[in-house]
């Protein structure tokens, strides 16, 4: 689309994250390229989350420098870093819906603060962009609290596309999900990443999404990448943290699962 | 229709006579143009025949644009035209097609939006609804009291004494403050007429029945209800909304045994000992005023003090006390209880709890006052 075409649309460089005396990243690097599906795995507490957030602008690595789109992120302010965040969207890991508003309201109010279209046309593209992520049609007239985890999830997707991001980030997509609503997300992320073109970065720990979805897959362990590739790569690391991630019983299963289905 | 000059979108829908209904397209259709182009695309004169679309010249398409451009493709077919889409780039076209997959309903389904009266209606069912359901809230909560008084271990007294703790203890300084301020009100605006008629010493009976009868335990059922009431409503409806009520439930825990029953308790055991502190503040303000502005000695103010009140004064106003906190107590917990799955809900259930409580305390305390006329106390 611009001239980032050819850069990495993130590229993280030497992060170090510190709370208190707790090391969180010890040096962190790592880039993602236009138009892949790239996944950050790790175990619990190995700063996954926290670096997404420190992405995202929500939070300050103690040091080391994050660029998203070629503009640093770190130490930029809210006001500055509006343009940055029209460019992306975001899926919190518990949805983060809005909950005083319904689901056509959530998307809807994107739209409203970021563009000028009129109200009609602004109620359509919302409605397009609940379709989109499989939604049937009047699930957009109901609050958050009156939908299933899978359908908010969905919802919570709806809303992190209503500006047509180049970049979209989600935090455990299929965290909570029964295995049949899981596999719908799989199927979601990949045809988003196909149909609009999409870079996308996701935090997961579902094994079966990386399989199906993540072109390329980072696994973050003792404050550091201690993998990357994809996971046919990584199923032959020889690392131990990985070893342990790919090859524990779970890991196993999602294996010959996914040589099965090849 | 005036050429684009050089903005980024181009659409020159209707390619006039060039080809007879070819609509071309070109530039940017995003969401951030598509309001415009809708509006050009009204002016379009649409003629006869089959309908080709002409993408040739879209630099950017996104789900919006595409919207734009399948809406166009959905209405002219369902009124019987033949639709073509020519000259897309691949990638556009997939994404046309995609949504084409999703059967978009070309009318986002319209909220219904019911007629006044009907309205007036269900507002006026709710509200009937409401009460039954307070007092089905009061009978819960007094059956659950009882069956806890009668087996007095089984009560819980850690949360009560936490309780006693936050909505007693910790009220203290607001509460004396305040009273105290409000007898050195009293004292101040009595002054005047008091001095008029050279009877300063009445400054006693003045601030004292006022003070013991009326104003501090309303006063202290008021803060009370802003303090804890409000708090009672957030608490137990925020555990609505993380559905830890529902997995109290489910632990075999009642909720009114675990929430309700210790704030209740512990409020008709704060309620009565702050009023009687209030009293005493409230006096000590009345009596500091006295000295300053009427001359009346501390001496003098304590001895009258024994004539100006009788001891049924002082239980008049101490026996609202508890009633008071059973007020404020059942209708915390209650709106807290009300609380829907959202944070509004919250907010203005907790908002909606302290106006009801300080309602009902006062038309409460005016109703004390007919008892106690009748009863000549």
């Amino acid at each position: 689309m611009t001239a980032a075409a050819t850069h990495d649309v993130i590229d993280v460089r030497g992060v170090h994250t510190r709370f208190g005396h707790s090391v969180v990243h010890d040096g962190v690097d790592l880039s993602v390229r236009q138009g892949e599906v790239f996944a950050l795995v790790g175990g619990s507490g190995s700063g996954k989350s926290t670096l997404l957030r420190e992405i995202i602008a929500l939070q300050q690595p103690s040091a080391g420098s994050i660029r998203v789109f070629g503009q640093e992120v770190v130490g930029l302010a809210d006001a500055q870093a509006l343009p940055l965040r029209r460019r992306w969207g975001v899926m919190f890991e518990r949805g983060a819906l809005f909950s005083s508003l319904t689901v056509a309201e959530n998307v809807g109010m994107v739209l409203a603060e970021h563009t000028a279209l009129p109200p009609p046309l602004r109620r359509e593209v919302a409605a397009v962009k609940i379709a989109l992520t499989g939604l049937p049609p009047d699930a957009g007239a109901k609050y958050p609290s009156e939908l299933s985890g899978g359908m908010r999830k969905r919802a919570a997707l709806a809303r992190a596309l209503a500006l047509d991001p180049e970049l979209l980030f989600l935090d455990e997509p299929t965290a909570g999900l029964d295995p049949l609503s899981a596999s719908g997300i799989d199927e979601l992320v990949s045809n988003l990443s196909e149909g609009l073109n999409l870079t996308i970065m996701m935090v997961t720990h579902d094994l079966d999404l990386l399989w199906h979805t993540a072109h390329r897959v980072a696994v973050l362990g003792q404050g550091r990448i201690v993998g990357l590739g994809t996971m046919a790569e990584l199923s032959h690391s020889d690392d131990a943290v990985v070893r342990q991630y790919f090859h524990g019983p779970r890991g196993r299963a999602a294996l010959e699962q996914a040589w099965k289905t090849r | 229709m005036a050429p684009d000059h050089g903005v980024e979108f181009a659409a020159s829908p209707d390619g006039a006579a060039a080809s007879s209904s070819a609509l071309r397209c070109s530039g940017v259709w995003s969401v951030r143009t598509i309001a415009d182009l809708e509006h050009r695309l009204e002016r379009v004169p649409w003629p006869a025949g089959e309908l080709v679309i002409d993408g040739a010249g879209v630099t950017a398409l996104d789900t919006a644009g595409a919207w734009l451009l399948h809406r166009i493709a959905a209405r002219h077919a369902a009124r019987g035209r033949a639709v073509r889409l020519t000259g897309f780039r691949t990638e556009f076209a997939a994404l046309l097609q995609l949504l084409a997959a999703r059967h978009v309903a070309l009318q986002p389904p319209q909220v219904l939006v019911s007629p006044p009266l009907e309205r007036v209606g269900r507002r006026a069912a709710a509200a009937l609804a409401g009460l039954w359901d307070y007092l089905a809230f009061v009978g819960e909560s007094a059956l659950a009291l009882l069956a806890a008084l009668r087996h007095p271990r089984r009560l819980r007294w850690r949360p009560i004494l936490r309780n006693v703790q936050i909505a007693g203890v910790d009220a203290l300084p607001i509460t004396g403050l305040l009273s105290f301020l409000m007898g050195i009100v009293i004292a101040y605006q009595g002054a005047d007429q008091l001095q008029r008629f050279g009877a300063n010493i009445f400054v006693v009976d003045l601030v004292a029945l006022s003070m013991l009868r009326e104003l501090s335990p309303l006063l202290t059922a008021i803060i009370i209800a802003g303090r804890s009431g409000s708090a009672y409503t957030a608490q137990i409806g925020t555990m609505k909304v993380t559905e830890e009520i529902d997995a109290l439930r489910t632990i075999g825990v009642g909720a009114q045994d675990l929430l309700v029953i210790p704030k209740v308790i512990a409020l008709v055991i704060v309620m009565p000992l702050l009023t009687v502190y209030t009293d005493v503040t409230g006096v000590l303000g009345g009596m500091v005023m006295a000295r300053l502005k009427l001359g009346v000695g501390f001496d003098a103010f304590v001895d009258r003090l024994d004539e100006a009140i009788q001891l049924s004064s002082y239980w008049t106003g101490l026996a609202k006390a508890p009633v008071f906190a059973l007020i404020v107590a059942l209708v915390g917990c209650y709106r807290g209880f009300q609380v829907g799955g959202s944070a509004d809900s919250v907010g203005a259930q907790t908002t909606i709890s302290v106006v009801q409580s300080i309602f009902l305390v006062i038309v409460t305390d005016a109703l004390f006052s007919i008892v106690f006329l009748w009863l000549d106390l």
